[in-house]
């Protein structure tokens, strides 16, 4: 049991290091360290090709940068909350099984 | 890797549709038949796609100096096999485009093909080919989910490189410098996707295993207590 937590931690530690290391080292450059990649890919295409106009535009647009990070704040609640449902659900499900089922 | 809004060619962007139109039709009837055969894995259908959801909100900074996402969708395709990934995947990327501006209606096609078609099953193929050569459960899911994302980002490169070529080097040069913005950033990133979903299998295996032993996850036998 507790060498299956400490392996977890490390795991989640791993992922938090791989996160914070390029920040921590100074990596950002340009005039807007850390941008999108997407929004990056945008831009190389605006640089190459400067006569393509884009011919859709969103149907609705956040209006602002605070509202924008709002949603994708909600998206990542949503599926971390669904997640935490989940594995109490299951871990208690589990605990009444064996309590149904006493060993011989 | 969401293509934004109006950046295809409009030829283009129906092509991705056509192409990725038959893989979530087909995945729907599969998540159909996913449900009507074990009901009981809907909870588990429904935490895959929390997984998307949850990883493809989080932007993360990179080694090159930019910020990327992980994609989720590795997870579900080695639990539910990749067909269910791409309607889960899609509905991800359906959000995100009418609610966040974020990827478009109209780059929808491709995004699918990218992200709820070509990375699923890239992971699942790693998947099965780890397990079948012998390889334990956590590796095999740790180099699905890693590959399946960097793929994700390789067909990104590769559609917008298709869209844009260079006017100088054509489409090999768009390809480097779209694979420099896209699949280099993703590197440490689809180690991160890997490692979590590592760990949300090893959960999975201490609460849920009779239902990855449905799914044929898990190969032991439940161990009686």
């Amino acid at each position: 049991m507790r060498r299956f937590s400490r392996t977890n931690l490390l795991l989640l530690l791993a992922v938090v290091l791989l996160a914070v290391a390029p920040v921590a080292l100074g990596l950002g450059s340009g005039d807007e360290p850390f941008a999108g990649a997407d929004a990056l890919a945008e831009q190389a295409i605006v640089d190459s090709h400067p006569d393509y106009e884009p011919w859709f535009s969103p149907i609705y647009e956040p209006p602002s940068g605070e509202v924008e990070s709002a949603l994708f704040a909600l998206q990542a609640a949503l599926g971390a909350g669904f997640l935490g449902y989940y594995f109490g659900v299951a871990r208690t499900r589990r605990r009444y099984r064996a309590a149904e089922q006493p060993h011989e | 890797m969401h293509i934004a809004e109006g950046y295809l060619p409009p030829i283009q962007a129906a092509a991705w549709f056509a192409v990725s139109a038959p893989f979530v039709v087909h995945g729907s009837r599969a998540l159909v038949q996913q449900v009507r055969r074990d009901p009981e894995s809907k909870l588990l259908l429904g935490a895959a796609g929390a997984f998307t959801f949850v990883l493809s909100a989080l932007k993360i900074p990179s080694v090159t100096g930019s910020c990327s996402h992980p994609t989720g969708t590795g997870l579900g395709a080695v639990l539910f096999r990749p067909p269910v990934m791409s309607v889960l995947g899609g509905i991800v990327l359906l959000f995100q485009a009418v609610l966040l501006a974020h990827g478009g209606l109209s780059t929808l096609g491709a995004n699918i093909f990218s992200m709820a078609i070509v990375g699923p099953w890239v992971a699942y193929a790693v998947y099965a080919l780890i397990r079948r050569l012998g390889g334990g459960l956590d590796a095999a899911v740790f180099a699905a989910a890693a590959l399946g994302d960097l793929a994700t980002y390789c067909v990104t490169s590769a559609q917008l490189a298709l869209a844009f070529p260079d006017p100088a080097t054509g489409f090999v040069g768009a390809l480097v410098k779209f694979g420099g913005i896209f699949a280099v950033t993703q590197i440490p990133l689809a180690v991160s996707e890997g490692l979590l979903s590592v760990l949300v299998v090893r959960l999975l295996t201490r609460v849920s295993g009779d239902e990855l032993r449905r799914l044929g996850v898990l190969r032991t036998p439940a161990v009686q207590a």
